[in-house]
Formats: C-alpha cells, sequence, structure tokens
C-alpha cells in the first residue's frame, strides 16, 4: 500500500480519504472491470483476441473447481520457493563471508559484476541442457535471479552497520558465526528484506518465462505452462485468468511482506510504519 | 576505599596508539587499581576515547603494553564490558530485558532461570526495571543509557569502561545518573574507568583523574581527587580548578598548584 500524499483530496474529494483502504481499492478495482466489460462491449472487439471480465471471470472459477489452477500455482510457488530459498541462502552467506573477509568481499564483487548483468533466464537453455526439462531446470535459472539481489542488498546491510554495534558485539565475544545470526542478521534486517523483495519480482518474473518456454512439453507445468497451454488451444479467457492469478499471488506476496516488516522492523524502530 | 596494596589491575606502560601515521596517544603510563573509580580527562580529539578503546581491545598498542592482571590484553572480551555514549549501543530489535539476556547467554552461557534472575537483578539496580518490556526505541536518552549499564555489569566484568556515558544527555538527566553510577559502584564495588570531558563529573566520580592534553596525545598529570565528591565544597572546587588550570594553561606552563591536592606523576 502507498501513502497518500498530503495533496491528495486535500480540496474536497468528499471523503474518499476517510473510507477505509479495503473499500477505496475495491472500488477503483470495480471500475477497471466495468470499463473493461463495457469496452468489449461497446467496441465489438473479436473475443479470440480480448475476452471480457464476464468470460474471464467464468473460465477461472471452473479451472479453480477442476483444480487446473491450484495444481498450476502449487507447481509454480513450489519451484519459485526453492529456489528462492536456495538463492536467498547463497546470498546471505556469501555476503556474510564477505563482511569478515577481505578476499571474500573481492570474490562477491566481481561475482556481482560478472552475473548480476545477465538476466537469469538466459541461463535456462544451458540449464535445460544439464537437466532437461525438468523443475531442477526452473529452481536453478530462479536461484540465479535471486542470489544477487539478496547478495546485494545483504552486504550493503552489514556495511550500514553502526560502529558502535560492531564494537559491542565484539565485546561480548561472539564467534562469527554467532555474530552474523544475533547481531548482523537482525541489524541488517531492513536491507535483507529488501534484497528479498527484489528477489520475489525477479524470482516471479524468471519462473512464469521459463514454464512459458517450456510450453506444452512440461508435465507438471506451473502458471507459465497453463498460459502458454491456453494460447496453444486459444482459450483467451484462460490466458487472462492466468494473468489474474499471477497479479492477485503477486499482491498476496506483498501483503506477507507487510505484516513481516510490521513484526520486526517497524516493530523494533528501525523503519516508520507506513 | 579502593584496594591499592595489590599488584594493579590495569598496568599501561609507554602505551602509544596510532591511527596509521597520526599518533593519538603518545607513551601514557598509568596504573588502575582494584575497586577504584579512574576517570580520563582531556578536549576534544585528545586522544582519551583512544585509550579507552585500547583497554577495551578493538586498538592495538602501537607501542608499549596495556596489562590486565598482568596479561597483554589479546582481544575485546566481556570482562571489560563498555558502555558507550552513543544510544545505538543497545540492540534495536531486543527489549530491554532481551538486550541483558542475549548478552547473558552470549557471552557468558549464562540461560534460563539463572539468566532471567540476574537480568532482573541488574535492571532493579540501576532502576530500569519497569520498563524491561520495552524496546530501545520507545525508551528516553537516560533510560538508554541506564540500559546499556544494566547490560554491561550483567557480564560481572573485572572493569567497567565508560566512553562518555552521560555526554549525550541533558543536565538534569546527568546529574541523576551521575549519583547513581557512584551508588552502583557501592554496591557492587567493580572497577570503572570512565572518559569524560566534564571536569565536574570527573572530580564527582574519580578517586584519581587523569588528565590528558590536547594535542599531543600525552598524559599530563594524574589527579588524586581525594574522592571529593560533595558538590560546592572547599575540596571539589580547588580539584575543579586544578584540572581547569591543567587542560586550559598551555603545555609547560607551570599549572598553579594547591597545596591540598594531592598529585602524582605518571
Amino acid at each position: 500500500m502507498r501513502a497518500q500524499s498530503e495533496w491528495a483530496g486535500a480540496r474536497g474529494a468528499f471523503e474518499w480519504r476517510r473510507a477505509p483502504a479495503l473499500v477505496r481499492y475495491a472500488v477503483i478495482i470495480g471500475l477497471l472491470l466495468v470499463g473493461w466489460q463495457l469496452y468489449v462491449w461497446g467496441a465489438h472487439v473479436s473475443p479470440l483476441l480480448v475476452s471480457s471480465p464476464v468470460d474471464v471471470g467464468r473460465a477461472l472459477l471452473a479451472d479453480v473447481l477442476n483444480r487446473k489452477i491450484p495444481d498450476a500455482t502449487a507447481a509454480t510457488l513450489g519451484n519459485l520457493i526453492v529456489g528462492i530459498a536456495i538463492g536467498g541462502l547463497a546470498g546471505f552467506g556469501l555476503a556474510s563471508v564477505a563482511v569478515f573477509s577481505a578476499v571474500g568481499y573481492d570474490v562477491l564483487s566481481v561475482l556481482i559484476a560478472v552475473m548480476n548483468p545477465l538476466p537469469s533466464i538466459a541461463i535456462l537453455p544451458l540449464a535445460m541442457i544439464w537437466f532437461g526439462i525438468t523443475p531442477k531446470s526452473i529452481v536453478l535459472v530462479v536461484a540465479l535471479a535471486t542470489v544477487w539481489p539478496v547478495a546485494i542488498n545483504t552486504d550493503a546491510g552489514f556495511r550500514s552497520i553502526s560502529p558502535t554495534t560492531q564494537m559491542v558485539a565484539r565485546n561480548l565475544g561472539l564467534s562469527h558465526l554467532r555474530m552474523v545470526v544475533g547481531v548482523l542478521l537482525p541489524a541488517a534486517l531492513p536491507f535483507i528484506l529488501a534484497g528479498l523483495k527484489a528477489a520475489w519480482a525477479f524470482g516471479w518474473r524468471t519462473v512464469v518465462a521459463a514454464e512459458l518456454v517450456f510450453g506444452v512439453a512440461g508435465s507438471t507445468g506451473g502458471l507459465g505452462w497453463y498460459i502458454n497451454n491456453a494460447r496453444y488451444y486459444l482459450l483467451v479467457p484462460d490466458i487472462f485468468a492466468g494473468l489474474i492469478v499471477i497479479s492477485i499471488l503477486g499482491i498476496a506476496v506483498d501483503l506477507v511482506f507487510g505484516v513481516i516488516e510490521q513484526r520486526t522492523v517497524v516493530r523494533w524502530g528501525m523503519k516508520t510504519a507506513k | 576505599m579502593p584496594d591499592r596494596s595489590s599488584v594493579p589491575l590495569v598496568t599501561a606502560r609507554d602505551v602509544t596508539l596510532k591511527y596509521g601515521t597520526f599518533c593519538a596517544v603518545d607513551r601514557a603510563s598509568f596504573t588502575v587499581h582494584r575497586g577504584e573509580k579512574f576517570v580520563i580527562i582531556g578536549p576534544s580529539g585528545c586522544g582519551k576515547t583512544t585509550l579507552l578503546k585500547a583497554i577495551a581491545g578493538f586498538i592495538r598498542p602501537a607501542d608499549g603494553s596495556i596489562l590486565v592482571n598482568g596479561v597483554p590484553i589479546a582481544a575485546p572480551g566481556p570482562d571489560r564490558a563498555v558502555v558507550f555514549q552513543d544510544f545505538e549501543q543497545l540492540f534495536a530489535w531486543h527489549t530491554v530485558l532481551g538486550n541483558v539476556t542475549y548478552a547473558l547467554a552470549a557471552a557468558k552461557g549464562v540461560r534460563g532461570a539463572e539468566g532471567r534472575e540476574r537480568t532482573r537483578q541488574m535492571l532493579e539496580l540501576v532502576g530500569i526495571a519497569h520498563a524491561a518490556d520495552r524496546y530501545p526505541h520507545q525508551l528516553s536518552g537516560g533510560m538508554k543509557q541506564r540500559a546499556a549499564i544494566a547490560r554491561a555489569l550483567a557480564l560481572e566484568p573485572q572493569i567497567l569502561l565508560m566512553d562518555e556515558p552521560f555526554g549525550a544527555l541533558d543536565e538534569i538527566t546527568r546529574s541523576h545518573l551521575q549519583v547513581e553510577l557512584n551508588e552502583i559502584w557501592r554496591r557492587t564495588g567493580v572497577t570503572i574507568i570512565l572518559v569524560t570531558h566534564s571536569i565536574s563529573e570527573a572530580v564527582f566520580l574519580g578517586h584519581r583523574v587523569l588528565v590528558m592534553s590536547e594535542h599531543s596525545g600525552r598524559v599530563r598529570e594524574i589527579v588524586d581527587t581525594g574522592a571529593a565528591e560533595e558538590w560546592g565544597s572547599e575540596a571539589f572546587r580547588e580539584i575543579s580548578d586544578h584540572l581547569r588550570t591543567l587542560l586550559i594553561a598551555p603545555e609547560g606552563a607551570a599549572p598553579r598548584v594547591s597545596a591540598r591536592v594531592g598529585r602524582e606523576t605518571p
């Protein structure tokens, strides 16, 4: 949720600001859907190009009930979560080594410089040669998409920790491992969460793109596969339904991050509440 | 009164501390006795904090040695617990209680009921038990410093190192905490080495005051305050005047020395 500027509604926006956020957003989404429906009706656009919201809703409901969409969602999220877990842990580990070792820092700098500019989806052909058209290939590209944002942000977070905090940790005589888990991780958490958010965003794009490339050849398809399959059979409402599911999942993940922030960095006074 | 008959707790011999080529402390020698309140005073940038950091083990001497119990300092450790001026010294992700219990568990391996009991005692000692469940950002500056002192004392250090601990507080809070620090010292008997640039704080808190000169990073003099801690008393004023003279008069100029002020050469 974005914060409203002080200018919004400064002049007679008939109590818009006082309505609950959920109501405000629901009204906007409702208006968008009505506009979409009116466009499809009014412009006589071919249903093979643009489906109406009503048709999309029908397709969505049908494929949720026949478990096509839940299964595809589970497959996508499964690959995504495993990939992000591997990439995130690797990124955090690299940054943790880099904070204590000058060589580690140089290795991380070179790896980031070389690997970060590569769109990880570009690795997919190579991954398919190594692992075939299997979830392993997707997990690999997702991990590669997430390791660098997490490493970069974690490293920046570690380096932003105040000298006093570092001295307190050293004064307690903590081992490196304890320092990482007990001090560096929580002290850099605002940065690490920002890195994980970026990782989710990259991971999402990558996983859907990878599933699209797999196309109908895939056996246990995710949402990308579902969309591509719908294209293959010219089921346009299904394509829209897949896109809507992806969007809803993105919103849900954002909300989860909001809750995590609320319970950690906001509660600790490291970040002001939105 | 501190026990001065025994072997000194801290012995600094010709300690030279450098940042690169810049010499922050030049051949400082002094001893600190068990149970003593030892104050290091000097203007900003004179190297007093550097000296404290060296005792804490954050900086290694370029030359000379600092011994604690006759052993050279190798690394920082909880036997020399540090209280900093910076309010950020508390871990923001722990409550006041959590800050103390975490330090006890991580540094001393004291956990569970024993950890909680010792934490409670320390929070009561420094008068912050009522705020045990608050996070640091919900505390005033004075409360943060109390919590930091509780955390340091919970470690049962041989020496409590304090780097201008009240420097960022308002004067009223500072006065309260100065009085309470003397009370804490009476109850625990812990050896305290405190860095300050406040003359009245030095006289009020210190048994002896090491005066550093402004630019050279040398020890100017070590002044015995005779435990003058009664504000406005004759002794308090005389020692304050003496310290002021030492701090302000250019090096080489003979400071006015009062007959009643005990002096030691470093």
